[in-house]
């Protein structure tokens, strides 16, 4: 970590100086305000569709949502916190079996040029797929909504961490390698304590990425396979028109997001070891 | 063509030791591309031989460095002792055994230092301990790598990561490596070429003073002529490649310990400097104009 000590060029304050970070975020606030403003006075004034609330109604909504989460009045009334924990639960356990798949065929077909080349139609043709497309498959085969969603959130987490796994794997500088050969290391113990340890960055990187994918996909899948989760609220909302809960749910999913790609890029920090990546 | 062996004799020539290396008529020739594809794609070219039968014997504790113009094969050479590349012809023998590839026998220096990023100091150099010798208690593994770690002059930075040391710091640790595994030979290929010149002078004497502690047959690989007159007591001169070969071998007469400071007050200082100065701009002219006269491609 780098200290930021700012000391000034000159021994004369200027009067009025911002620093970099000072004027975005004003420039943020600036935005905000002014996309608040023409939402209230819009809605208001009834500019946009009727179903369109006005900002201070969406706000109040939000907070009804925020300020009690946890609540349960049955399948179709919970707060909004059990709803994203259960959407959470559904990521993790498919992205986990995913990672289970990806990370160690991607460590093979990282290893073996044969491996790899035999393997890459198969990643090719399945990779540009989209997750829903495995929906009917999953529910065909699985014959369970629950089962289903796992499915999707676990194909769906495979690529982008095998692809990086095999990159990590295959692409090790040579000259760890080197060291390794010329301590006579066994394959063993290249592999543990060389080619992982060098690999990881990128593999958590890949982790990364599909971590995003799955959190976008699982809004989706539950509005398809339904019962629970916050992808089932948007869509239950939806067809009780309540356009606030709706916003609400857009900002509280983007929230999560973020929350979860800031892990895995503490992890992959973590990882590098001054690496760049 | 063939050559006859050089030999390289120290004080204790007469003495056979089990560290005697011996390169007998190695070539290294990388094949050219010349299947049908590459010839329609004109992509084709020719075999480049590197090293032509290179000969060569370095007696034990001696401390020899090759110099050569670039593009020599003195990496290919330094490589093909490491077992990291096998030579296309000839063999290398230590103790009269041919080696069949990488050993602990050998201890390595890379000129990028190559270290591992995600072990610290201790750790790098306790990998290569515990990878030589897995049997060893992890104390005493620790113990050795803590007794290198100062005699490189690295005491307190045992905890830190390569990435917080500086370029010189990570040599150091290179070399500590490569020394706590008690190779008979150590190998060094342009160790100090990424650092900055003072930093560089400073590794050199500390090479100087390690070498002093720890007598070993060592092979320098270097661009530098002082460099290799501080601390060899032999130099190799190659001749410009490919087909690369060996120009003349010098001793190097001062006596040790060296100083930088007192090196040319030596009588032979200055004759020894002018010899290979000649011999290297002379190489390096003729590859260079080799290069604008010679087509890349076959």
């Amino acid at each position: 970590m780098t200290n930021h000590i700012l000391q000034p060029a000159l021994s004369r304050p200027k009067p009025f100086t911002l620093s970099t970070n000072q004027k975005a975020i004003l420039l943020f606030l600036a935005i905000l305000i002014v996309t608040l403003v023409f939402w209230e006075t819009g809605a208001r004034l009834e500019l946009f569709s009727p179903l369109m609330p006005s900002a201070s109604e969406t706000f109040k909504d939000f907070w009804f949502w925020v300020s009690d989460p946890f609540f349960d009045y049955g399948p179709n009334d919970k707060g909004i916190g059990l709803l994203l924990l259960t959407s959470l639960r559904r990521v993790l356990i498919g992205f986990t079996i995913g990672a289970a798949i990806a990370i160690p065929l991607g460590i093979l077909i990282g290893l073996s040029d044969v491996a790899s080349r035999a393997v890459d139609p198969f990643i090719q043709i399945l990779k540009p797929v989209s997750p829903l497309a495995w929906l009917p498959l999953g529910l065909g085969l699985l014959k369970n909504s629950e089962s289903t969603a796992l499915f999707v959130i676990a194909i769906t987490s495979i690529w982008p961490t095998l692809i990086n796994t095999k990159f990590g794997v295959s692409n090790v500088d040579q000259s760890y390698l080197d060291v390794a050969r010329t301590l006579g290391a066994s394959r063993w113990r290249t592999l543990t304590k060389v080619i992982l340890p060098a690999a990881a960055p990128y593999i958590v990187s890949g982790l990364r990425i599909s971590i995003g994918i799955a959190w976008l996909v699982i809004v989706a899948a539950e509005i398809l396979v339904g019962g629970a989760g916050i992808g089932y609220f948007v869509w239950n909302e939806w067809n009780n028109l309540k356009i606030t809960s709706i916003i609400t749910a857009i900002i509280v999913i983007g929230i999560v997001g973020l929350l979860l790609d800031r892990v895995f890029g503490l992890l992959q920090h973590w990882v590098a070891f001054g690496q760049r990546l | 063509m063939i050559t006859p062996p050089h030999t390289v004799f120290s004080e204790a020539a007469a003495m056979t030791s089990s560290a005697h290396l011996s390169i007998h008529n190695v070539s290294k020739v990388f094949p050219g591309k010349r299947d049908w594809f590459s010839r329609i794609t004109h992509r084709a070219s020719i075999d480049y031989i590197a090293l032509d039968q290179i000969n060569l014997d370095i007696e034990p504790n001696t401390f020899v460095s090759i110099i050569g113009p670039s593009g020599c094969g003195k990496s290919t050479l330094l490589n093909i002792i490491a077992g990291l590349s096998q030579p296309t012809t000839g063999a290398v023998t230590i103790a009269g055994l041919p080696i069949a590839g990488p050993g602990s026998d050998r201890g390595v220096v890379f000129q990028n230092y190559a270290l591992m990023p995600w072990m610290t100091v201790l750790e790098n150099i306790r990998f290569a301990i515990e990878t030589v010798n897995p049997k060893l208690a992890v104390s005493r593994q620790k113990a050795i790598a803590q007794e290198y770690i100062e005699l490189v002059g690295l005491q307190g930075a045992e905890r830190k990561h390569p990435h917080e040391l500086s370029g010189g710091m990570k040599q150091r640790v290179g070399i500590a490596r490569a020394l706590a595994t008690n190779p008979q030979i150590l190998l060094m290929d342009e160790p100090f070429g990424a650092l900055d010149a003072l930093t560089r002078g400073f590794l050199q004497d500390e090479v100087e003073r390690i070498w002093e502690q720890q007598r070993k047959t060592v092979i320098l690989i270097t661009h530098s002529i002082e460099e290799a007159l501080l601390l060899s007591d032999k130099i190799v001169m190659m001749t410009r490649g490919p087909e690369a070969n060996i120009a003349r071998i010098l001793d190097v007469p001062f006596p040790r310990p060296r100083h930088r400071e007192t090196l040319d007050q030596h009588p032979a200082y200055h004759e020894l400097k002018a010899e290979m100065e000649a011999h290297l701009s002379q190489e390096t002219r003729a590859v260079e104009e080799s290069r604008i006269r010679r087509p890349v491609k076959a």
